[in-house]
């Protein structure tokens, strides 16, 4: 009963919604006293987080994974685009990787979308939002990308990409429903795919438990390699978040534009279908390249 | 011929507030308060009526005074001092009668104002970061107090739809800060704790008082329709809350929340009603745009509310009681309003 008097609010509620005259105001241009205490922006981001957070992982990502890009001049330095890219690995690095590359080369901030199930872990939860992360909303994307013109990270594969097994590395699962072309359609901005190589061999998933998945709460249960390696040496709990050092490599692709008005109620599904399974195509084919060229997956 | 307009609530701050507002604007001939106890503040020319919490009377007031515009100030958006039932008296059964009265053909009534709240919007995780005045609840409303709030919107809406000559504006306020307002948050605030759940730093949003009055009177005297969220600039960590109040911050597990704040409660350290605790959980930002778009100037941002809110709460403690020490007394109201024996000296009166 409930949930129908409230879906009624909503439905309607367009017939409020006429467009207001504009009334001129005398007292407009004063500038509002705004005494904050931190650099929390409206999303959460925090840039001196992000600073501590580029400061720590900067030995890792220089060091360790030794991380090289292609095509980053392909990357907008200024207006919203849509970053999308293939996801994976256990802990997935890939989001902390290209955050890191494009905010040191191009000096603007990514915003990583993920799941909204982040929010409701506590502590990590809020270290996510403050290190750039928020919840992959339609409305949160259309403002980011639309009224703020920022930089926006997804993961078209969702939870389906850093959950699969080593035996399925580099081959790109089903990229939604599309939502991800949908968005970028509406809000009028370009979608830039990024093809990563080496995540999956930063922590292989060798199998995966289900029943203790769900017990937990946790969207999956692996066992990784590294566990298996470094166990011995590291102790359990260590050896589940230790990464291989395995090597980088992303490269950037073409911006996809597309050639629709913005800010429509919907877009046609088999269009933004077709596109959504072109970028994937584009996405893995690059992927292909790059492992051609790759003589070890340590060394590169 | 200038406005007639009746305020519901002009017991409470808000519509005390309103009152006092509309009574300094020339173009209005007539300001009617209701309320169910006397008002707190002094009113020069609001003609004053007493009424039960569900306002079964309005509609002989409104056929009786034939009002043009009823600013419906009188919706509970705080659990802690009302009980279940008294919430639904109040916000739903005195907003259907509220609606019942206005509307109809025959009716005077040309505009009609409500104050809602944020809380329509619900906290929850798959929650946008910002709420717009269209956006759907994530999930079903799940306190009584969100439950009546959304069933008197959709009254409202409901009498939108079947009075298109009327002008309907429904404005949505977030948490509102003020020296003269009780919320959870300004009783936390006034006690220098706040309560936070460990390992969850929320971003809020706030209003000032003065911006919620004049925002009020922005669509009422403009006849402004549609639904507006009210609520300042940039949202705000609750941490950050703590650091510009210069609060103590007081942690809650968040295993158990519900039970760990129980005892702080009895003993009177905090305020933590459910509406609050799922708040400082996932918090909750609105987008303001449409308002501001309308025409509408914020004084305050969220952070300059809440630097404001300590301000006077501190010069205000420094003071001593901060009651003005009015009292309404109905004979002497009247005798000024109405015996030939006072002499007017507003322009009002004397045109």
């Amino acid at each position: 009963m409930t949930s129908s008097g409230s879906s009624k609010v909503r439905s309607g509620s367009t017939s409020l919604v006429a467009l207001p005259p504009v009334i001129e105001t005398t007292d407009s241009d004063q500038v509002l006293n705004d005494p904050r205490k931190s650099d929390v922006d409206a999303w959460g981001r925090s840039e001196n987080m992000r600073k501590f957070v580029r400061k720590m992982t900067g030995p890792i990502y220089r060091n360790w994974f030794r991380v090289e890009w292609e095509g980053l001049e392909k990357i907008p330095t200024e207006g919203g685009a849509l970053l999308v890219a293939n996801h994976a690995g256990a802990i997935p690095p890939d989001a902390a990787v290209i955050m890191q590359g494009i905010e040191q080369e191009l000096g603007r901030p990514v915003y990583g979308m993920a799941d909204f199930w982040f929010r409701t872990v506590p502590v990590v939860g809020t270290l996510w939002n403050r290190a750039g992360g928020i919840a992959a909303h339609p409305e949160n994307a259309y403002k980011l990308l639309h009224d703020d013109g920022q930089l926006g990270l997804v993961f078209p594969e969702g939870v389906k990409g850093p959950s699969k097994l080593y035996k399925d590395r580099y081959q790109l699962r089903r990229f939604g429903r599309g939502g991800f072309v949908e968005i970028a359609m509406r809000s009028g901005v370009p979608i830039i795919p990024i093809a990563v190589m080496g995540a999956e061999d930063a922590m292989p998933i060798l199998a995966r438990f289900p029943t203790v998945a769900k017990s937990l709460g946790v969207p999956y249960f692996p066992l990784t390699l590294n566990q298996v390696l470094l166990t011995p040496v590291l102790g359990p709990l260590l050896s589940s978040v230790a990464y291989l050092p395995a090597k980088f490599r992303l490269r950037v692709l073409d911006p996809v534009h597309f050639d629709v008005p913005p800010n429509q109620e919907r877009y046609s599904k088999s269009r933004v279908m077709d596109e959504s399974e072109a970028i994937r195509l584009q996405i893995q084919e690059a992927l292909f390249d790059l492992l051609r060229h790759r003589r070890n997956r340590w060394l590169g | 011929m200038g406005r007639r307009i009746l305020v519901t609530g002009v017991d409470t701050f808000w519509g005390a507030r309103m009152a006092q507002a509309l009574e300094k604007d020339p173009e209005v001939d007539l300001i009617l308060g209701v309320g169910s106890v006397d008002p707190p503040v002094e009113l020069s020319r609001t003609e004053f009526v007493k009424a039960d919490q569900s306002y079964s009377i309005l509609a002989r007031i409104v056929r009786a005074t034939r009002v043009d515009t009823v600013v419906h100030t009188f919706l509970v958006t705080d659990s802690t001092k009302v009980s279940g039932r008294a919430l639904n008296e109040i916000n739903v059964i005195g907003t259907m009668n509220l609606l019942a009265a206005a509307g109809g053909s025959s009716s005077s009534v040309r505009q009609v104002v409500m104050k809602s709240s944020t809380l329509v919007y619900g906290t929850n995780p798959r929650d946008p970061s910002f709420f717009t005045e269209s956006s759907k609840r994530s999930s079903p409303a799940s306190s009584r107090l969100e439950r009546t709030l959304v069933d008197a919107e959709s009254y409202m809406r409901d009498f939108a739809e079947d009075n298109p000559h009327v002008t309907v504006s429904l404005l949505r306020f977030a948490n509102v800060l003020g020296t003269d307002i009780q919320t959870p948050i300004t009783m936390n605030l006034r006690k220098s704790r706040l309560p936070y759940i460990v390992g969850f730093d929320p971003q809020i949003q706030f209003v000032e008082e003065d911006d919620v009055v004049r925002a009020l009177e922005f669509v009422t005297t403009n006849q402004i329709p549609g639904v507006f969220n009210v609520a300042g600039d940039s949202r705000i960590p609750w941490s950050e809350v703590a650091k510009i109040s210069g609060a103590r911050r007081i942690p809650i597990s968040a295993i158990g929340t519900e039970m760990a704040v129980r005892p702080l409660i009895k003993l009177g350290l905090i305020e933590a009603p459910p509406e609050l605790l799922d708040l400082l959980r996932y918090g909750r930002g609105v987008d303001n745009s449409r308002l501001k778009s309308a025409g509408f100037t914020y004084r305050y941002t969220s952070a300059g509310a809440i630097e404001n809110f300590t301000f006077s709460h501190r010069l205000r403690r420094s003071l001593g009681s901060g009651s003005s020490g009015y009292k309404y007394q109905h004979d002497v109201e009247a005798f000024f309003r109405h015996s030939p024996a006072v002499m007017h000296q507003d322009a009002n009166s004397e045109i």
